[in-house]
């Protein structure tokens, strides 16, 4: 789960990380008290979950009141589009409003839980302030890292490792390792997938201060952290991922018009990478899961068909320990009801398939059945190329 | 042959009396699989399924000679349960539990590293060597002995699979799904030293899927020194980067972990593999016909 640069700050305040002084606001009234209290220079800077907000326009440094009035006026309600954000972009609902600081150097840091080592890694460089994936391609000796096993957490030889290959003076080494020690701490109790600080700065005082706050938590471990869970907010969702996350139906929207419904989550990977093979273009990812209950299979095609793109659905089961006759039941009490009016092709492979394609096929409902993975695939790729209209 | 289990060895299960403890645990008899107990604390010293509920894995192991576990517990409690396992000397630990917390995986391999237990999973369906042995919960009826060895980090994608291996008339030597999470006890070079040197074992099948590296370790390993035929498949070809695609584990993170990049190293060391996951059966059948 990700959270805002916002939230992660009050996260890293409280636990000891130094940040800049600044205010959350919704209202351009409330973010420009907020720049008078803190005084100019000031940065406005949009929240929304994504990267690259700078140079989308998200982040303005305010020199005096018109200047803040004019960027709290852009920025706030703005439609954010990067790559990141994709083409659809973010609206900005909120902005944080932060103190100008005396910026002398722009590091980086940031821990990840290494996959290969199965160990936390903290990974620096002195080259912040730039797209650190720019930084590992050009420049890769520029980036440090240090693996913490779990036996001995976080030592002073780690910190002292970085601190000298950052180059930094004693005064910035002794901030610096409380920086990062509260930052290790803090990644570990609350279940953190990522924390990134970019830029960590140094100003003309050698404070060492967290410019920008990136967090992502484990979703597995939420329940252990129900108040970080509480900081949710699905406004940054794609909304029908959102509603889909109520029924623990696994939805991701794509750009295709393929509607797919599969249960488990490499057959539905592959099922996407099939429909692309035949020439289509697959509009969702959408695992089901175990237990396909008609309940469920109804609202993974409220979900499927409320994208508006989706001109023909392929249903794709491999009912393993599932009875198919059970899955083909519900995909009819599903149907049965609902008003649509795209071809959809289904397989169902497993237990009672021959009784399970039966009660399709003779539903009345407009399905089309095919027994091979291939020819379902390419009946539905030609069927989304049409009109749309019903082939019977 | 088969790797890791057959008709001998004596399995317990965690998580006994829950639904899904209870359900597969009467397949996996029903299949053949020398279930010897299982476990839920608190429950120890009743009967369930004909078989003795023990409070924990130590006693089970002392009574019944248990030296292989499945675990059913829910995440939260998964960690502990493996733990468990491997301190009561269990040799092989299987861990079906979707959503495992990240952390509670660090420790639970660091932990296992220094004890003589083999971790499959989590987030996985186990293992079968067809005829003699399950110790999961795929579907039975699809699986046939023989000797393709199958290798997955999926679960449904596996069965399609199997099903289109056995429909060509052939079988399977040992089938393992290794999991869909970032952290997994083996890995698929693990499972191919084994195969390597497994009698029964001709030829692999080998699904990958995006995110992390190893389908990349296995593609060197396989140059190397594995000298029977591979075929692979690696799932999320046409996955967005930077989205979870429903398993933990596959995500393209920093534009590393892509199913091309997969795809192209294993095609360097000489695996064969497959674009279309439709095929995957006719591929093999060509291969060791």
């Amino acid at each position: 789960m990700k959270i805002h640069e916002y939230q992660a700050k009050d996260l890293f305040r409280s636990s000891g990380v130094p940040v800049p002084d600044g205010e959350v606001a919704a209202t351009a009234q409330v973010a420009l008290a907020a720049a008078e209290k803190l005084g100019y220079p000031c940065v406005i800077k949009a929240q929304v979950h994504a990267g690259g907000r700078g140079k989308a326009g998200g982040i303005k440094l305010a020199r005096s009141r018109p200047e803040a009035e004019k960027y709290v006026g852009e920025i706030l309600g703005m439609t954010l589009v990067n790559r990141q954000t994709g083409p659809q972009g973010k609206l900005v609902r909120k902005l944080l409003v932060e103190q100008g600081l005396d910026i002398r150097r722009e590091l980086y840091v940031a821990i990840i839980i290494d996959r290969e080592k199965e160990m936390p890694v903290i990974i620096a460089s002195a080259q912040g302030g730039m797209e650190i994936e720019a930084v590992a391609q050009e420049n890769p000796q520029a980036i440090y890292q240090e693996y913490v096993h779990p036996v001995t957490g976080l030592a002073d030889c780690h910190i002292r490792n970085l601190a000298f290959k950052l180059g930094l003076s004693k005064v910035q080494q002794k901030n610096f390792s409380q920086l990062l020690t509260h930052l290790y701490e803090l990644f570990m109790k609350t279940d953190m997938s990522l924390a990134e600080i970019n830029p960590l700065i140094i100003t003309g005082k050698d404070d060492v201060i967290a410019l920008d706050a990136k967090v992502t938590f484990d979703d597995n471990a939420l329940f252990r952290h129900p108040e970080i869970a509480a900081w949710r907010d699905v406004f940054e969702e794609e909304p029908l991922e959102v509603e889909a996350s109520k029924y623990e139906l696994n939805y991701i929207r794509l750009d295709g018009n393929i509607g797919c419904m599969v249960n488990g989550a490499g057959l539905a990977m592959a099922t996407m990478d099939i429909i692309k093979y035949y020439g289509g273009e697959p509009a969702n990812f959408l695992d089901v899961g175990g237990a396909t209950s008609a309940e469920r299979v109804k609202e993974a095609f409220k979900i499927l068909l409320a994208d508006p793109k989706v001109k023909a659905v392929l249903v794709n089961i491999f009912g393993g320990i599932v009875r198919t006759d059970l899955v083909a039941n519900g995909i009819v009490h599903a149907v049965r009801g609902m008003d649509i009016r795209i071809p959809i092709v289904i397989r169902l492979v497993g237990t009672n398939e021959e009784e399970g394609m039966r009660i399709l096929r003779e539903s009345q409902l407009n399905f089309i059945t095919e027994g091979e993975l291939a020819d379902a695939v390419r009946r539905v790729v030609e069927l989304a190329k049409g009109d749309g209209s019903c082939p019977f | 042959m088969s790797i890791l289990v057959d008709e001998k060895t004596r399995v317990i299960v965690q998580g006994f009396t829950g639904r899904e403890g209870t359900f597969h645990a009467s397949q996996m008899i029903e299949y053949g699989t020398r279930v010897v107990g299982g476990i839920t604390p608190g429950k120890g010293g009743q009967i369930h399924l004909d078989k003795p509920v023990f409070n924990t894995v130590e006693e089970a192991v002392r009574e019944e000679g248990a030296e292989a576990s499945i675990i059913f517990v829910p995440a939260q409690f998964a960690a502990d349960a493996i733990i468990e396992a491997a301190l009561a000397g269990i040799g092989l630990i299987v861990c079906i539990s979707e959503g495992i917390p990240v952390q509670d995986m660090v420790k639970v391999k660091n932990f296992i590293r220094t004890t003589r237990s083999r971790l499959i999973g989590p987030n996985c369906p186990g293992i079968i060597s067809p005829g003699k042995c399950k110790v999961g919960i795929m579907p039975s009826r699809i699986h046939r002995q023989g000797k393709i060895g199958i290798i997955s980090r999926s679960g449904t994608l596996t069965y399609l699979a199997v099903n289109q291996i056995t429909s060509q008339g052939l079988g399977q030597s040992t089938g393992i799904g290794i999991g869909g999470d970032p952290l997994i006890g083996t890995t698929f070079v693990d499972v191919l030293e084994m195969f390597r040197k497994d009698e029964q074992t001709e030829a692999v099948v080998m699904i990958g899927e995006i995110g992390g590296s190893l389908e990349e370790q296995a593609a060197e390993y396989i140059g190397k020194k594995f000298k029977k035929p591979v075929v692979a498949f690696i799932a999320g070809q046409t996955a967005p980067a930077g989205r979870r695609m429903g398993h933990a584990g596959a995500i393209i993170s920093g534009g590393r972990g892509t199913a091309l990049e997969k795809m192209e190293i294993l095609k360097r060391n000489g695996v064969r593999v497959v674009e279309n996951p439709a095929e995957i059966g006719a591929t093999i059948k060509k291969i060791v016909a």
